[in-house]
């Protein structure tokens, strides 16, 4: 039997993944409109012809049949009721709404959502129209409620937030600390940089972690510290470095201050203190702690265990203090990287998506910043910075907020305690969402746009370490979808028209490139950068002032951005909600290797048929007093509510605390989180929250499916074997 | 002569005097001066193993060619990259892989068979490998009789790429295949489906289940409904 002729392409496309923040670099396929095949070109930065199961085999949402097609307007009020619209009178009422709200209550009764997914292009113009046209800041997207506690940590120790080094960097490092990130799963090609280290160049791995992710299998040391007990940990290291002498005298004295008032702040967290409280023996803690300082070169990896948290920002300081004694930052490799979870949440936060902040962090607050957007913009702009996403979910119960546009988003997977955001919501006059799919969020909408995924339109993402690539159109958009920025320049053109502006604030763009230069001229740090030196060179790292500039793949090689970085004495603080008789295990959620945020993409793609439902992971013991083996459903109920899934027995939680991914609807893990916030950085705590469980009977869902009670739909982690 | 700089090699390659540092191979060397030495298990991003054998080159005219992919230069040595010996050698290589396996699918090899004259009826009695193709995870199908055994996907799937060690070698001699641990589906196996492996797979023997489909003539809507679970047959076809 001979094989039946090779598929030739019609066509192959260079683009940016849509998936976490590692930004690889893939060639699509295309026969007759469909993707067939995802290949990594192997001489390319970040990822050098690997890709995860997500870029490789997940894109085929793009062409699933229940992608929006047309615009829809409510048509009842019902979920879900809606009927199709033209684009004309969809993008007509959206206008007659907001311009109405705001001529009533201000634009400050609007609240916006930008988009983490979209292209920085998208949310460049997307964060102009707000701000230029509704004259409101309130613009923020999902970054609060994944990295707010880093960004405002890095933001006060050293004064800026970005991912401090390239991914390429991670080869010449000879000791990583990875905390609070399953990067194997979450970051899985970063993950294939920091296993090469540790196999290939002898690395040190301290994996700081209360679960046994698949990297403690590379870790030469790892601390398994008791779920929000991370600062103990940290300020314990630190005692130790100061106690044995360990640190960088030269690094203090020349680029940080206030390290005197640091050491006495330290006094009390001694390792047999900090044993007490985390679980992790002393003597580990300071073998740790030895291990980073005496290093050559060593970073911090982290992801939503340090800040999802409402004590994140405490969290990302401990960190920076430990970076800042030894001296471990602006040298090459080493640093301090928060791994970015989506495809282009730096993008979104760089373009400008952000209450506080126009691209590149320059602050609304800010006069000669101010002036400067205005005079580029025609009009005047508000000097006070706008609403977080959690404000503004709690701004729309009290009446503070009227009307909500959501690009691209999902809070009614995303928010925490879901139940006191679809209230919130369901209280609004006006809600219009820019999607793909229908969702969640957009079944409450008056009006859904339909838009183009990233593999139908042009533009630019920014990926984890700051890296500028270009996502270029591989098909046609379906039905009637239109690319995000289009559908926001016309809205901003009929809400112009509609208010009676006389000069617009300019949104005639032809192509994405002209939304970049703008950009390139109102932001210094990216004005460097063109696309067309993104064609020729793949990819650039901002901030890159000039064209003859490199690019910059690691910050703070001679001060940091607020001058001398900044020790922060911390007191340690206990979880917000501790498990207690009555609610004794303590919840965490997180992702899993084969979806990624509220699913809407991977579950409508060939991922879904590899891990198809939620399943909670307890440990054996936990298992055994509830009398659950895997596969048992499971209750669990926290004091804001409950979900029912299967239980998977695996000795990767700890006891007493029980993993739920909160991919799935189904099981949304937010129904069950706590809404307090992390007071600086306004993030939730999605990290801990007290729940119980009972072994309970299948619940009767429509069409569940029978064969999946079969072993093997789900992988049990398994332990690897080297 | 060579300067007296011990890190660097000078020798001769098809008649041109090249200089290269120590421990460049040839394979490299010819790359650096233009010149294409054909290779099938050879890959930029796997660790060389000197399978395959059709990238030999003649050495000193050597009673044994040596394959460039993992041979080092050697000072005044005199290394051709193609003569009649070095031509026969690769053509007998080719026509021995060819009876054994599916090469039709391998766009690389198929040119390299062109070029060196391949006789397809060389070995008539020899007998192809035959497998059944393994279609057991939603990703990616493998069609062995396609395969000619480099290695690479064995080589990514562990301390070349991914450290999954999912892949490893199964039988001995003419049975040897790729295979998984206890020959266990895929789904039961550490593969956690990066497919790096078909990243670097130079025939058809790995591919991802979309392009199969289309292959064997399926529609998109059709490749969408191969699937285990009910619920979402039912939403595919909506």
């Amino acid at each position: 039997m001979v094989a039946t002729p090779r598929l030739v392409a019609d066509r192959q496309v260079r683009t940016t993944c849509p998936y976490c923040g590692v930004g690889c670099q893939m060639d699509l396929q295309i026969k007759d409109g469909t993707i067939y095949r995802v290949s990594a070109p192997f001489d390319v930065a970040p990822n050098y012809g690997n890709l995860c199961v997500k870029g490789r085999f997940g894109l085929d949402f793009t062409t699933h049949p229940r992608r929006l097609k047309t615009p829809l307007i409510r048509n009842g009020d019902g979920p879900g009721d809606f009927r199709e619209a033209s684009w004309d009178e969809a993008l007509s009422l959206v206008t007659e709404k907001l311009s109405q709200i705001v001529r009533e209550s201000g634009g400050d009764s609007i609240a916006t959502y930008a988009c983490a997914k979209a292209t920085n292009e998208d949310n460049y113009v997307f964060q102009k129209w707000v701000r230029a046209v509704m004259k409101t800041n309130n613009v923020d997207h999902c970054a609060r409620l994944c990295h707010a506690g880093s960004v405002t940590g890095l933001q006060l120790a050293i004064g800026s937030s970005a991912m401090s080094n390239s991914i390429a960097e991670m080869e010449n490092l000879d000791t990583f600390i990875v905390t609070g990130s399953n990067t194997t799963e979450t970051h899985p090609v970063i993950s294939l940089f920091l296993k090469k280290a540790v196999r290939q160049n002898g690395a040190k791995l301290i994996v700081i972690d209360p679960r046994q992710i698949e990297l403690t299998d590379f870790a030469t040391l790892w601390l398994r510290q008791k779920p929000g007990t991370d600062v103990a940990v940290y300020q314990a290291m630190a005692h130790v470095i100061v106690t044995e002498k360990l640190y960088n005298q030269d690094f203090i004295r020349e680029r940080t201050e206030d390290f005197e008032d640091y050491v006495e702040s330290l006094e009390s967290f001694t390792p047999e203190w900090a044993e007490e409280v985390s679980g992790v023996p002393a003597d580990d803690i300071r073998a740790a702690a030895r291990m980073y300082a005496n290093a050559e070169r060593a970073a911090f990896y982290w992801g939503m265990g340090i800040s999802q948290s409402t004590h994140g920002t405490d969290n990302a300081l401990s960190l920076t203090n430990l970076a800042l004694m030894t001296g471990h930052v602006g040298k090459p490799g080493t640093g301090l990287n928060p791994l970015r979870g989506q495809n282009n949440v730096q993008g979104c936060s760089d373009s400008g998506g952000l209450p506080n902040v126009y691209t590149a962090y320059q602050r609304v607050d800010n006069a000669a910043v101010k002036a400067k957007f205005e005079a580029k913009w025609h009009t005047t702009l508000s000097p006070d910075p706008g609403l977080t996403v959690t404000e503004m979910v709690d701004g729309a119960l009290t009446g503070q907020i009227r009307a909500m546009v959501i690009m691209g988003e999902n809070p009614l997977m995303s928010e925490p305690n879901l139940a006191h955001a679809k209230h919130a919501l369901e209280a609004l006059d006006f809600i219009v969402c820019l999607d793909i799919f229908m969702n969640e969020t957009g079944e409450l909408a008056d009006v859904i746009l339909p838009t183009a995924s990233f593999a139908e339109k042009d533009g630019t993402f920014t990926n984890s370490d700051r890296r500028v690539q270009r996502v270029r159109q591989a098909l046609p958009a379906v039905g009637e979808a239109r690319p995000d920025w289009q559908v926001v320049c016309d809205l901003a053109k009929r809400m112009e028209a509609a208010l009676g502006v006389e000069e617009s604030a300019g949104f005639d763009y032809n192509h994405p490139e002209d939304i970049w230069e703008e950009m390139r001229e109102v932001t210094p740090d990216f004005f460097g950068i063109t696309y067309e030196r993104l064609e020729r060179e793949g990819g650039v790292h901002w901030p890159c002032p000039s064209l003859d500039h490199p690019g910059t793949p690691y910050l703070f090689e001679e001060d940091f951005p607020r001058g001398k970085g900044k020790f922060w004495s911390l007191e340690y603080g206990t979880e917000s909600e501790l498990p207690d008789d009555e609610y004794p295990y303590n919840l965490t959620t997180g992702r899993v290797l084969f979806h990624w945020h509220g699913g809407t993409m991977t579950r409508r793609s060939k991922l879904e048929e590899a891990f198809p439902e939620p399943i909670v992971e307890m440990h054996p013991d936990d298992a055994h007093a509830l009398g659950l083996v895997s596969g048992d459903w499971v209750e669990i109920e926290s004091r804001r509510g409950s979900v029912v899934c299967r239980a998977m027995v695996t000795g990767r939680s700890p006891v007493g605390t029980v993993f739920l991914p909160f991919h799935f609807v189904e099981a949304a893990a937010n129904v069950l989180t706590l809404d307090k916030v992390d007071p600086r950085a306004k993030i939730p705590d999605y990290k801990n929250a007290a729940v119980k469980m009972r072994k309970t009977e299948a619940p009767q869902r429509d069409g569940r499916d029978e064969s999946l009670d079969k072993r093997g739909a789900i992988k049990e982690p398994t332990k690897y074997v080297h | 002569m060579p300067e007296a700089d011990d890190n660097m090699i000078t020798f001769t390659l098809d008649g041109e005097e090249i200089t290269v540092p120590e421990g460049t191979t040839l394979l490299e060397a010819a790359r650096m001066i233009g010149k294409e030495i054909p290779v099938i298990c050879y890959h930029d991003a796997t660790t060389a193993n000197g399978l395959c054998r059709v990238c030999v080159v003649d050495v000193n005219g050597g009673r044994l060619l040596q394959p460039a992919c993992i041979a080092e230069c050697q000072h005044d040595s005199i290394v051709e990259t193609r003569n009649e010996r070095v031509e026969r050698n690769r053509r007998t290589i080719l026509e021995m892989l060819n009876s054994a396996v599916d090469l039709s699918q391998g766009e690389a090899i198929q040119e390299m068979m062109m070029d060196y004259g391949v006789d397809e009826s060389r070995f008539p009695d020899a007998k192809r490998r035959e497998h059944d193709i393994h279609d057991d995870n939603p990703f990616y199908v493998r069609d062995y009789n396609q395969c000619v055994l480099c290695w690479r996907c064995v080589q990514v799937c562990a301390e070349d790429a991914q450290y999954t060690f999912a892949l490893t070698l199964g039988e001995r001699g003419y049975d040897t295949h790729v295979a998984t641990a206890f020959d266990i589906g895929m789904m039961d196996s550490p593969c956690v489906f990066c497919g790096q492996c078909i990243g670097v797979c130079p025939t058809g023997a790995l591919k991802p289940k979309t392009e199969w489909g289309l292959e064997q003539g399926m529609s998109p809507d059709e490749i969408r409904q191969m699937t285990r679970i009910p619920r979402r047959r039912k939403e595919n076809t909506e």
